[in-house]
């Protein structure tokens, strides 16, 4: 794939993130230890469980976690230097939308119900433009009107009141909001999870088709394999709030190297296997009582007996490959995929 | 003997929107004309799928009795279950059984586990001492793959959702029941646990003879698990079936569009790239108005004919395909879905 080679340039640089919640029974790492570099113009999907740390994660690039979580250490760098994790509530405010914008799970909970969608996008336009640079009535309407027509929208959607769309306008008129500034980065937390599959396709391809536009970074968090095989260029896959393997996409589907990745890939329904059934064994780990060692080696099949005391750390193991196992740190115990 | 559970042609329309405003009242047919009978001596696994809003909820509730039909009837063992006096109520409360969405809500966090396990048992008079009873519970929590000593004793918020949906799977099968009419099952449960479960249900019709209703909007489990699908487009059947043909070659132009739609987990097979028809792509889950075929407005062979509604065409077996294009074949008698399933493997 091109982005993997030749000239990639970073676009985000996230490094040692961690993002804690306070409980009454201790500390849960939601987010633990993530290093994680996205490139310009890349489209890379963060693939975990319910639990796994990943809406944490992108929540915490917008700043959007709220007590008693916080963010505990790390950085988020943009390529311009600007640190996300350490910015003031006014300098994220202009961050926002301008150069790093979400599309929302729920459409239907993130637009106001009682706003013209219309007016929704002007309020947009308005509160983010540069200071006395406001646009008058008519240029914020012509930006709209443009906006709709990108996402597929017809013009006459921004008289009308969230309730009166359907599930897949909606989301469209939240992607709409989300590159109104032209971001460069967009993040996607499960965006069609709520959508029918039909409806499901165009607003991916909408979405593919916009990021191409843009030239911007699509982060696509989901748990849908399917969905991922065919967005992404680039996955992550997470578990306990760490990053247990990175690379291509095919590479992932066709060569997972982490076993808890193998198990994953392995699991995944498909329309060649009737009557067979694949899970992973085991239960998910408890982040308030996380087992020492390798976060997964309770439920590894290939687990060895360092794996108990000894965390292992993500290493590249082939090009654009990372995996955290110590299988893979001691190279004559690669373990046949 | 007649069967065990039949649905006769039951419809169920919803009247509401608009009152509050002074808005016209509008009419939604949840469910149009769907019969379909579960004979108990030869056990099916069904699939009924659709997309949110297709119907496949409502005619769960319909079968289950907890919703009342609009029109046609609800049989088990031949009687309407409006109708069942007592003794005939608490029959049909055994033999068929339930399952739900979400493995959090259905149960009481201030009680143990132990409690939605012995609740049936005391209810039905399923065992005569304490002992029994236990035994029973262990049984059936080991049949579903779980450890009774490191489930029973608990309370809900100490168990996974998996497992939480595994004791609901084991509190039907204390029951015996000879059908299970599971909704959306596995949807609220995480990928890898997925697999368990469905493997679970899959035993049970195997092994134990226990017929399945499977409701849900995903294709690829409809595939794995079941051997008959019925496909719904805005409360109409679409297209029914072996799920091997129905999936694998679809005749339905609705059946065709959904399977096309589903994104596969190979990378790089063309899923985004492809451009599909930018028609009208806001309207398209927009509600349907029609007396004829529900799909004929999106549908790219609508034919004028279309605006009646079309009849069941069999056009192979183990086929039925409610569309226009198949009208050479012959029509399905008696609307019965069950004529073109298949039944369990001895």
């Amino acid at each position: 794939m091109s982005v993997n080679g030749g000239n990639k340039e970073t676009l985000l640089d996230i490094r040692g993130m961690e993002v804690h919640f306070e409980t009454r029974r201790g500390i849960a790492r939601a987010v633990n230890e993530v290093d994680l570099t996205l490139y310009k113009g890349e489209r890379f999907g963060l693939v975990g469980e319910s639990g796994s740390g990943k809406t944490t994660l992108i929540l915490a690039l917008l700043r959007m976690i709220k007590t008693p979580g916080f963010i505990a250490a790390g950085s988020a760098t943009l390529d311009d230097g600007t640190d996300l994790l350490k910015l003031n509530r006014e300098e994220i405010r202009r961050v926002r939308l301008k150069r790093v914008a979400m599309v929302p799970q729920g459409a239907m909970n993130s637009l106001n119900p009682v706003m013209r969608i219309g007016d929704q996008l002007m309020l947009t336009i308005r509160e983010h433009a540069e200071d006395g640079e406001i646009p008058d009535k008519h240029t914020q309407l012509k930006q709209v009107e443009e906006l709709f027509y990108r996402v597929g929208l017809k013009p006459a959607v921004a008289r009308l009141y969230p309730h009166e769309l359907s599930g897949g306008m909606k989301q469209r008129a939240c992607i709409a909001q989300a590159i109104s500034l032209n971001p460069q980065l967009i993040l996607a937390d499960e965006p069609t999870s709520a959508l029918d599959v039909v409806v499901q396709r165009q607003i991916m391809q909408t979405l593919r088709k916009l990021q191409n536009e843009l030239d911007a970074t699509v982060l696509l968090v989901g748990h849908d394999m399917g969905l991922m095989a065919q967005f992404a260029e680039r996955v992550g896959i997470m578990y306990g709030g760490k990053l247990v393997e990175v690379g291509p996409v095919e590479d992932i589907f066709h060569n997972p190297q982490h076993p808890y990745t193998q198990l994953l890939i392995s699991s995944i329904p498909n329309f060649e296997i009737k009557g067979e059934f694949r899970g992973i064994p085991g239960v998910g780990l408890s982040l308030l009582d996380p087992p020492t060692g390798c976060l997964f080696h309770p439920r590894c099949p290939k687990a060895i007996d360092r794996c108990k005391s000894v965390e292992p750390q993500l290493k590249e193991v082939a090009a654009d490959q990372l995996v955290s196992c110590l299988l893979h740190e001691e190279d004559q115990h690669a373990p046949a995929s | 003997m007649p069967p065990l559970l039949e649905a006769r042609n039951i419809r169920k329309v919803y009247h509401g929107g608009g009152q509050l405003f002074g808005g016209e009242v509008s009419e939604t047919v949840a469910c149009n004309d769907f019969s379909l009978s579960i004979d108990a001596d030869n056990p099916t696994f069904t699939t009924i799928a659709g997309e949110s809003g297709s119907g496949k909820t409502t005619i769960a509730r319909m079968l289950l009795g907890v919703l009342d039909p609009s029109g046609g009837e609800v049989l088990y063992q031949g009687q309407d279950v409006r109708d069942l006096k007592k003794d005939g109520q608490q029959r049909f409360r055994q033999d068929v059984q339930a399952i739900f969405q979400d493995p959090f809500e259905v149960y009481n966090p201030f009680y143990k586990i132990d409690h939605i396990l012995t609740t049936p048992i005391y209810k039905f008079g399923l065992a005569a001492s304490k002992t029994e009873a236990y035994e029973k519970i262990q049984e059936a929590l080991r049949t579903v793959g779980l450890r009774p000593e490191e489930t029973l004793g608990r309370y809900p918020h100490q168990l996974s959702g998996g497992q939480r949906q595994r004791i609901t799977i084991a509190r039907a099968l204390l029951l015996k029941p000879k059908l299970i009419i599971a909704d959306e099952p596995v949807s609220m449960v995480d990928a890898s646990l997925r697999a368990t479960i469905l493997a679970g249900l899959h035993t049970l019709y195997k092994d134990f003879g226990i017929s399945f209703i499977y409701i849900t909007h995903d294709l690829t489990t409809a595939y794995q698990v079941s051997e008959n699908i019925i496909i719904l487009f805005h409360g109409a059947v679409a297209e029914a079936g072996s799920t091997e043909k129905v999936i694998k070659d679809p005749q339905h132009p609705y059946t065709r569009e959904l399977i096309q739609s589903i994104p596969v987990p190979v990378p790089g097979s063309g899923w985004i790239e492809e451009d599909i028809e930018e028609k009208e792509v806001e309207d398209l889950d927009a509600e349907v108005h029609t007396s004829g075929c529900p799909y004929a407005l999106r549908c790219p062979a609508a034919m004028d004919k279309c605006q009646e509604p079309p009849p069941f065409f069999r056009t192979e077996g183990e086929r039925a395909v409610s569309c226009f294009l198949y009208e050479e074949s012959p029509v399905l008698q008696g609307n019965d879905l069950h004529e073109v399933f298949r039944e369990r493997d001895r």
